[in-house]
């Protein structure tokens, strides 16, 4: 391998200069002449029917914009997978915060006090609330069975172990729902314009998802909708799908009007209204040797998905394609449902379903150490994948990786053995410590065929200036998309960091590079923006305007004579699937992803008896993931991953009532502060990647699905006290440590 | 932002007098507004009764922290950095700088003030348990005077304070009496910085012959108002610190607290973590080696 | 100061922000939030939580760090102001600022101006502080990208900075 010179550095973040400067443009941040401030009348219960909506006759609604579903051109929906999602109520209500009409003012102030004064009456209808009141079914409020999805994976034959195990394990695993809470809120403008259609700027991670839903729904053809993305808050998938019911909204009221119109929600209504992660639920029946082998298992994995389908079919295949972790199962049949119930749907959040049942796998991982009586570092070591063999899809592990070398190198950098030895003989006092780990592995990059149905395009341009641009659509929200895709193209094209731009994402310039998702970028569309960057300069060999090898100021002198007699430099490149790569969509079975990056993570915690609280003392996060492409930005992700893990596992709680969030303020949805995090300590391992750019995996979603299930083990080896549901909060400690205490 | 700024009126007369004396010429008209950081919220968020505002935000006679020999006379306009910056704060009553580091951030200790905190009367509020324990007493201020009054008993009910309508804080006291004692106080929140309190005590307490001289023990989060635990504190005097006795103070601590459930956390939770922290003082009174 | 000319109405606001005297007619009630933002064009500042929790508001007024969303402007009458955009001289970027973007202590941005102003007043008060007085002096800005490690770093390196020795 030759020597990079750009990758594997930390350059300066391509817009950091613009963040740490207040530079840095927001949707919040913009203004246009003439632009009126819209909003959203919801509705106020889970299910009914509408009767009647009423205005208060103390205002002028004649000032007002108002739309209503009537008003719109083409289809009543959030155009994404099963298009069941209306973009206004139209009849009937299925969740809290639904959205029924939009207004526009001028005035924000009024506008607010305009949507408190229209009134909405209901025919109530019974509403459900739990996976278990949706699986029984009393009330059907989705198709004829609750049901969005379903999954069914079968590997060997699972009846046959049961008879020659030695013990069986079950367990049930709970994980409930977590708000994304980007500190940036969700927010659109858009303009309409006869000629020129739709155009939206919006805080958002997946322009042309907004793009295909605009169009369906304002009836417009593709080049008479443009979606441009400004610089967005945070995302963490929080806004892969949703932005395209705020643009639906601001752009009904854009048309209506003529005017431009803006939509910013502010705290309260972000938090109640928007998605969150899939609360879960999860079972597994465990068939086991004697030497604490898996023999095989089912599992039974059922997500929440809300009032509508929305995304819950692919939340659902990544977390049923991950529900075996990386252990060998010779037999295993996961049977996995997402259903519906009275929320407002739940959606993309960073795991995206894997957090979700690698919980209950590390959990129950756990459960059968203690069974087995051996160590949870035993049983894993005894579990994990070895190289040729096959997952629970019957992929084949091609590449070498020592999960009990792994595993071995977090416990050492974690001192876990001699911690727990010593927690074990410190009995005395309130403080409690105990260590727990977990070990994962996470597919990079959309599931199956997925990637081959996107088809992503990407672009790289030489400037008429002599550098380059790189054109796609993939969206910088934090985790350093701009930077990644320029040092690639850098690399490629042996240029400086600074040769090379990345143009903001408006689907008027760049090609459709795929959804900002799935930890895609760096690793799929890394290797096309390489795979572009060679096409052009392959341009300019062929045109005997460069040598094969070249300086910097070589290459821009022949990228500005280029442009200069043929006006364009530009290159496409297209994905093209691996070869002998399958995927059978219908058996769920074959290759689920191009790569998997694996982890071993390791927690110590200290558990107050006095007050019931857990605090993460010590948190190593070891993982290999092909290439460190960027050392500060790798770590980046990976610390504010396990950030948001640990308060997944411990701070962050949705309060629900009736389907509606009732702590929907920063003051009573609790995110860890800088006070409450350890040092979180951060290491790679790195075995390259043929699928990935510069042999990269995704990274961005990995450090999610860690931290819970190490810090509940911890918890319990801390405790002696089994907990198999997260967030895990003082109170629910308090009330397992009290049971035979008082009376 | 729930609120319409062109609904409200805000005026700042930059002296004491001139708002006492409004307070009492258009009674309850006006809402005093300190710092804000109780009130802005309720009015962001939609929910502010009141139209009228007057600042006392900077008034020069509510600032100050005045230190004389028998006690120490704080502005009801110090912020909480005042309060952790004063020295003699720091040394004599660790319980109320405890409390100003526990308050908020940093940003929001710069604006919140110990006289907002004792109107705005929050039964979590982070320093009123220290003003029981410490037996603080209040000069309040109208144009018909002032009146000096004890911190215990000012809170009648939930959010409701001894004030007339046209009355001020002017200056919290507190008696120079409690250095020698062994001072304990602890919140317990959600999370280590920023959180409203579940439960938080503040105590303080001395020896003579291994057993309990004195004491006082506040809680705050266990009851509608801020509660100074007397009986508990009537059975522990004169006792010896013994498991029995131990327990038995957890048991008064228990009927002594009216917790609820609510969006924080629940009544049971706070009724053990609050039979805990009074546990945990009075062991480590016993250790602490405090004697008159 | 203030010279009121109708309590009902707007009032006209004399500040000084970032070195430059500025004059507002304004709603005393507006937040000194939305009169950066909207007045001035000072967009840096931003609104994150309405409550002054996320601390992404966060400015300095007479050098102490405040939340703007909680501060009625009329209480800001007179006061010298700093926010992010007047910490930078020209082109050169003041040494938080070159440190966090050099210790990777902004992702997506959003908390950034209000972290490094949170970052100013911290070491204005302790220019030499542990990761302990970091972390508390902090503790009132929320971040959801860097579980603030790397926040901490780009502190100690600006502290480093300004005392070499």
């Amino acid at each position: 391998m030759s020597v990079e010179h750009i990758i594997g550095k930390s350059v300066p973040r391509k817009e950091g200069r613009d963040k740490v400067t207040g530079a840095a443009r927001y949707i919040d941040d913009m203004t246009l002449p003439g632009m009126l401030h819209g909003a959203t009348v919801r509705s106020q219960i889970p299910r009914g029917v509408i009767r009647n909506i009423l205005f208060d006759p103390r205002f002028d609604w004649n000032e007002f914009v108002i739309v209503t579903a009537k008003d719109i051109p083409g289809e009543n929906c959030i155009a994404l997978i099963g298009d069941d999602q209306p973009c206004l109520a139209e009849g009937k209500v299925n969740h809290p915060e639904e959205p029924v009409l939009l207004l526009a003012h001028a005035d924000p102030h009024l506008l607010r006090k305009a949507v408190d004064a229209v009134s909405i009456e209901y025919e109530d209808l019974p509403a459900i609330f739990t996976i278990d009141e949706s699986e029984c079914r009393s009330q059907l409020i989705w198709g004829t069975d609750n049901i969005f999805k379903t999954f069914l994976i079968s590997k060997g034959d699972v009846d046959s172990v049961w008879a020659k195990a030695d013990y069986i394990v079950e367990g049930e695993y709970t994980t409930g729902a977590q708000e994304q809470l980007y500190i940036e809120n969700n927010g659109v403008i858009a303009v309409f314009d006869v000629v020129q259609g739709i155009t939206v700027w919006g805080s958002l991670q997946c322009p042309y998802y907004v793009h295909k839903a605009l169009m369906a729904l304002c009836r417009l053809a593709e080049d008479k909708v443009r979606v441009v993305q400004m610089e967005t808050g945070g995302a963490f998938g929080g806004k892969e799908d949703y932005p395209s019911m705020i643009a639906g909204h601001a752009a009904l009221l854009a048309m209506k009007s003529g005017r431009p119109v803006k939509i910013i929600y502010d705290r309260l209504e972000d938090m109640t209204a928007t998605t969150k992660r899939h609360p879960s639920r999860t079972r597994h029946r465990t068939a086991v040797g004697r030497d604490g082998k898996i023999l095989g298992g089912e599992i039974d994995f059922t997500i929440d998905g809300g009032a509508y389908a929305t995304l819950s079919s692919v939340v659902l295949s990544r977390g049923t394609i991950h529900a075996g972790g990386p252990y060998y199962w010779p037999h295993v049949r996961i049977r996995a449902k997402a259903v519906a119930t009275n929320a407002p749907p739940h959606g993309a959040f960073r795991g995206f379903g894997a957090p979700q049942s690698l919980f209950a796998m590390e959990r129950h991982m756990d459960r059968i150490a203690q069974v087995v009586g051996v160590s949870p570092i035993e049983i894993r070591r005894r579990n994990f994948l070895k190289p040729g063999q096959t997952t629970t899809t019957e992929q084949t592990i091609r590449e070498e990786i020592d999960l009990g070398r792994l595993l071995d190198r977090a416990l050492e950098l974690s001192d876990y053995t001699a911690k727990k030895e010593r927690f074990a003989k410190e009995k005395a006092g309130p403080i409690k410590k105990g260590m727990g780990i977990a070990a994962f592995l996470h597919g990079a990059g959309f599931t199956g065929s997925g990637e081959r149905y996107l088809a992503s395009v990407v672009g790289v341009e030489g400037c008429a200036d002599g550098s380059v641009r790189v054109l796609v659509s993939s969206t910088e929200f934090g985790q350093g998309t701009n930077t990644v895709l320029c040092q690639i193209a850098a690399e490629a094209l042996d240029l400086t960091y600074e040769d090379v731009q990345i143009a903001q994402p408006d689907t008027n310039q760049v090609p459709n590079s795929g959804p900002t998702v799935a930890s895609r970028t760096a690793m799929v569309v890394g290797n096309l923006v390489r795979s572009a960057a060679m096409g052009i300069k392959q341009t300019l060999i062929a045109a005997g305007t460069l040598g094969g090898s070249y300086s910097p100021e070589e290459f821009r002198a022949a990228c500005r004579d280029y442009i200069s007699e043929h006006g364009q430099l530009r290159s496409l490149a297209r994905y093209d699937p691996p070869a002998g790569v399958f995927w059978d969509d219908r058996e769920y079975r074959g290759e689920a992803y191009a790569a998997f990056a694996w982890a071993v993570y390791v927690a110590q915690v200290a558990v107050d008896l006095s007050t019931y609280t857990v605090k993460v003392e010590d948190f190593v996060a070891l993982q290999e993931i092909g290439r460190v492409l960027h050392p500060i930005l790798a770590k980046g992700q990976i610390t504010g991953g396990v950030a948001q893990g640990i308060g997944f596992a411990l701070y962050e709680k949705v309060v629900w009532q009736n389907g509606r969030m009732q702590n929907g303020q920063m003051t009573n949805y609790i995110m860890p502060t800088s006070a409450d995090l350890p040092q979180i300590r951060v290491f790679f391992e790195e075995m390259g990647n043929p699928h990935g750019a510069y042999g990269a995996k995704g990274i961005g979603e990995l450090p999610m699905d860690g931290p819970a299930p190490a810090i509940v083990n911890a918890v319990e080896d801390a405790l002696g006290v089994r907990f198999d549901s997260v967030p895990l909060l003082p109170e629910d400690v308090f009330e397992a440590v009290s049971v035979g205490v008082e009376g | 932002m729930r609120s319409n700024p062109a609904d409200y009126e805000l005026i700042a007369p930059g002296k004491l007098q001139s708002v006492v004396r409004l307070l009492a010429e258009e009674p309850d008209e006006w809402l005093p507004i300190a710092g804000g950081t109780d009130v802005m919220v309720q009015y962001a968020a939609g929910k502010l009764p009141a139209r009228k505002l007057v600042s006392i935000w900077n008034l020069p006679e509510l600032q100050g922290i005045d230190v004389q020999p028998q006690e120490i006379r704080i502005g009801a306009g110090c912020n909480y950095t005042q309060l952790r910056e004063n020295e003699v704060i720091a040394r004599e009553f660790p319980l109320l700088a405890s409390a100003a580091r526990w308050t908020g951030g940093i940003a929001n200790q710069n604006r919140g003030t110990l006289g907002g905190n004792i109107v705005n009367a929050s039964p979590a509020a982070d320093s009123l348990p220290a003003l029981l324990a410490y037996e603080a007493e209040l000069i309040l201020v109208s144009i018909r005077g002032e009146r000096r009054v004890p911190y215990l008993g000012f809170h009648t009910g939930y959010k409701k304070v001894q004030l007339a309508s046209d009355e001020l804080i002017r200056t919290i006291c507190i008696r120079r009496a409690f250095s020698e004692y062994f001072q304990y106080a602890r919140k317990v929140s959600a999370r280590n910085a920023q959180a409203i309190s579940k439960v938080c005590i503040a105590a303080l307490g001395r020896l003579r012959g291994g057993v309990i001289d004195d004491l006082r023990m506040a809680l705050g989060s266990v009851a509608p108002v801020p509660l100074r635990l007397t009986e508990v504190e009537r059975i522990v005097r004169e006792k010896a610190v013994e498991p029995e006795l131990a327990q038995l103070a957890r048991k008064a601590t228990a009927a002594a607290i009216q917790p609820i459930d609510d969006i924080r956390s629940t009544a049971r939770y706070r009724s053990a973590v609050a039979g805990n922290l009074v546990v945990e003082f009075l062991e480590r009174l016993r250790d602490s080696g405090k004697t008159a | 100061m203030t010279t009121s000319s109708d309590n009902r109405g707007k009032c006209e606001i004399l500040l000084t922000v970032n070195g430059k005297p500025e004059s507002v007619r304004v709603y005393p009630m507006e937040r000194l939030l939305d009169v950066l933002r909207h007045e001035l064009g000072l967009t840096g500042a931003k609104e994150g939580c309405g409550e002054g929790e996320c601390g992404s508001c966060s400015v300095l007024m007479n050098g102490e760090l405040v939340n703007s969303c909680l501060i009625p402007v009329l209480q800001a009458a007179g006061a010298n102001l700093t926010t992010i955009e007047g910490l930078a001289h020209g082109f050169q970027l003041s040494a938080l600022q070159a440190a966090f973007l050099e210790c990777g202590g902004a992702q997506c941005g959003i908390c950034t101006p209000g972290m490094i102003l949170a970052s100013r007043y911290l070491l204005n008060k302790k220019p030499d502080p542990t990761l302990d007085d970091i972390r508390e002096g902090l503790s009132g800005n929320l971040c959801r990208c860097t579980g603030y490690t790397q926040i901490f770093d780009a502190v100690a390196e600006a502290a480093r900075r300004r005392d070499p020795a």
